[in-house]
């Protein structure tokens, strides 16, 4: 046969890639080797599967299996039960948490379900290697009738009559972006695709990077059509070599297919992509830091207006468009404005992608339609919380978005709800959180990271946030004082007020959003040196129930600073001055005794005197 | 390279729209071609490289071609199972390579059983 009977997808994100993914794909094809099955099976590179807590994973096709958690010892045994005997294997299949039957087809698992890709419409289909995969899947398609048969202005009107909004945070109408760059005169006018993306746990457009870069490409081409650029490039942040690499080789391929550079598709009209790698910073997410570090400056905000879009990059007219905003413009030409507009709600069309990470069952990447509940997000698609823990809220927008509570896991996922409750839609973050997650520490951890990026131009965000974390760090080691609420919200809408740039007037958007709905837990912390979710080291003791310890040694032994006192069948006792809470204590304590426990606030005095009793008193034996 | 045209990519995007037409989903009918150890002594891989090529050589492109491991009826082997539209999946037994392809023509195109070869007609009942 010269056709392939059985296809195996192999995710190769960067996230499989570092757990495995190309010494497992070699695995498998010196094993079909061996089996006699390498011209009926072929082993195919794809990108982003989207299903990261599973991976490294594949999907084999045309049946749609899913398999995941795979090493290299599995492979003999799967070549020889599923693709020699046709038998698939049930112990390599996705089986969700607390139940025993696998679920083998992608189609039937939750976590794929309720998704809507338009995005990542060629994932797990494409080798993003390979131009003709994308072709094959209509790539280009748009581009061919963008420039054979409509003009700029159609082009920048079907934009705007979608509804499609930035996807980089700001959420700005993409189409007015694109007529105001239009409208310009001067010239030349450049054409930039943001892909710097610098919040953490986010990874969605290093996603669409590595797994369809044409895509991207194809967006540009259009966008510069519709706005009159003959220049573009891709500002993509240095620490994504595998996005960088893989771009780099689809610009090339379309370079050679005559799809870019000069004359593209012998239309008449010329447009060439360069790579820019940024170097760590993430203020360069911002457009006018970004485009600073394109001409070799200092990556600072400045002053608008004037807008990129009438002085940008080295004084010209320049559009700039978040990655993920530029994927979806191909199929919004090729279905049609009316399509798009018709999916998610009355302000926010189509569909985002959200990183779904932290206390969550299914972790990856997910592209639903605008107007889902966080609710089904949550519980439909992220399996729950794991181990029947209580959801507490969820992070959204990053270091400059906020915490939607449990009350409100019954509002839709788009922009004007996310604001209205204090967060923001942000690139896409999407941070579940449970009962044993401290808000304060939360918020101590994004000021701490807006804080050591700040470009340190305006004295609002780098003083500000400063001062910020200052108190906020002082909250959290138990030495919080009466009045700092107070100073905490007046500080921050300061620095909102007085902030040049997005980085600034949003970073305490953490702060304020966490005080918001849980100003208890911060009450809790300063009046009663308490943290309710047993977090912060300060405000948390380790401390041994002398009426469940067996005096089993396990934790005297495993205490790397030597903390716990005691022998073998003597209750033992942890030296709180020598304590560093590590939490190894807790995590070696046999399931049947949990004799460790955290404790806080009233009952750390109540425990200290009780260890002093017991220390100077008699040792009880079991 | 040189700078291809408009109709140069269309005939190349046809072309490699058919080579990952297994990838795509969009299936009318589909093939199991039942294989495990008893399957394969029995000679099912011949049945199926059979099958898998003359698909291949008609360019049908629109049926799914899997396959599984036993079916059970260990003594009526090589057997398949083919499923088309939406009427119930029909299992054929003791065949061949000719058998196959006869079912191939009058079964998955032409969309009547062939009953000299058929078994049965439906599924087991699960749980």
């Amino acid at each position: 046969m010269a056709k392939k009977r059985i296809e195996l997808m192999v995710c190769a994100g960067t996230g499989c890639v570092a757990g495995g993914a190309f010494p497992i794909m070699d695995e498998l094809k010196k094993e079909l080797k061996t089996r006699g099955l390498k011209d009926e099976v072929s082993v195919v590179t794809t990108g982003c599967n989207g299903f990261c807590g599973q991976g490294p994973l594949m999907v084999v096709l045309p049946d749609n299996i899913f398999y995941g958690w795979l090493t290299l010892k599995d492979v003999p045994h799967l070549v020889e039960e599923h693709f020699l005997k046709g038998r698939p294997v049930q112990k390599l299949m996705f089986t969700p948490p607390e139940e025993k039957t696998p679920i083998p087809l992608l189609s039937d698992i939750p976590f794929f379900k309720k998704q809507m890709l338009i995005v990542l419409r060629n994932k797990g289909i494409i080798d993003p290697e390979k131009i003709r995969d994308y072709l094959a899947r209509d790539g280009y398609v748009a581009l061919e009738k963008v420039l054979f048969s409509m003009k700029p202005g159609e082009v920048v009107e079907e934009i705007v009559k979608s509804g499609l909004r930035g996807r980089g945070g700001a959420g700005f109408p993409t189409g007015r972006k694109w007529e105001l760059t239009l409208r310009q005169e001067r010239t030349p006018k450049y054409m930039i695709a943001n892909c710097d993306e610098g919040d953490p746990g986010a990874y969605m457009d290093r996603s669409v990077l590595e797994s369809d870069p044409h895509s991207v490409i194809e967006g540009m081409i259009i966008a510069a059509y519709a706005v009159g650029s003959s220049q573009g490039f891709i500002y993509v942040r240095t620490e994504y070599p595998l996005a960088i690499e893989r771009m780099k080789i689809a610009i090339s391929q379309a370079g050679e297919y005559g799809l870019l550079g000069k004359d593209i598709l012998r239309s008449g009209f010329d447009f060439d992509i360069e790579i820019r790698e940024g170097s760590g910073a993430f203020v360069c997410g911002e457009e006018s830091s970004l485009i600073h570090s394109i001409e070799g400056s200092i990556p600072e905000p400045r002053q608008r207006p004037p807008f990129p879009a009438v002085s940008g990059l080295w004084d010209s007219p320049t559009l700039i468009n978040n990655v993920e905003t530029l994927a979806n413009v191909p199929v919004i030409l090729t279905k049609g404005a009316d399509w798009y507009s018709s999916i998610g709600t009355e302000t926010s069309k189509g569909t985002k992608i959200f990183s779904l990470v932290g206390k969550i069952n299914n972790t990856g990447l997910i592209e639903v339609p605008m107007g889902i509940t966080l609710r089904e997000v949550i519980y439909e698609i992220g399996g729950g919380i794991p181990d029947g823990k209580k959801f507490k809220a969820a992070q959204t927008g990053g270091p400059s978005g906020g915490c939607i509570p449990a009350e409100m896991l019954d509002s839709p996922i788009d922009y004007e709800s996310l604001t209205k409750a204090g967060s923001m839609m942000g690139s896409g973050g999407m941070i579940v959180m449970d009962e044993d997650t401290c808000v304060v520490d939360v918020a101590k951890f994004f000021i701490q990271f807006t804080n050591d990026e700040s470009c340190g131009k305006c004295v609002s965000c780098r003083e500000g946030s400063e001062a910020l974390l200052e108190v906020v760090t002082r909250i959290a080691d138990g030495e919080g004082k009466e009045g700092d609420i107070a100073f905490l919200t007046e500080l921050s809408e300061t620095i909102k007020d007085a902030s040049l740039c997005g980085l600034g007037k949003t970073l305490p958007n953490p702060v304020l959003s966490t005080l918001r709905y849980f100003k208890e837990e911060y009450e809790a912390h300063i009046k009663e040196k308490r943290c309710p979710a047993l977090v912060c080291k300060g405000l948390t003791r380790y401390y041994i129930d002398p009426d469940k310890c067996v005096g089993c040694l396990l934790c005297r032994k495993t205490c790397p600073v030597g903390a716990v006192l005691g022998e073998s069948k003597y209750v033992h006792i942890i030296e709180q001055d020598k304590c560093t809470k590590c939490g190894q204590c807790i995590e070696v304590c046999p399931p049947k005794v949990t004799a460790v426990k955290k404790v806080t606030g009233n009952d750390m005095e109540e425990l200290e005197q009780l260890t002093e009793t017991v220390l100077c008193a008699e040792r009880r034996k079991r | 390279m040189p700078r291809l045209t408009v109709d140069e990519i269309k005939k190349m995007r046809e072309e490699s729209k058919k080579e990952i037409s297994l990838r795509e989903g969009n299936f009318r009918g589909k093939v199991i071609v039942h294989l495990g150890t008893c399957g394969i002594a029995a000679g099912a891989r011949e049945v199926m490289d059979a099958l898998f090529d003359e698909l291949e050589r008609r360019d049908i492109t629109d049926i799914m071609f899997t396959s599984s491991g036993c079916a059970g009826l260990c003594s009526k082997e090589p057997m398949i199972t083919v499923e088309v539209g939406a009427s119930p999946p029909v299992k054929y037994g003791k065949l061949t390579a000719e058998k196959a392809i006869k079912i191939l023509d009058e079964h998955i195109i032409g969309n009547h059983v062939v009953e000299e070869f058929a078994i049965g007609m439906g599924s087991e009942r699960i749980g």
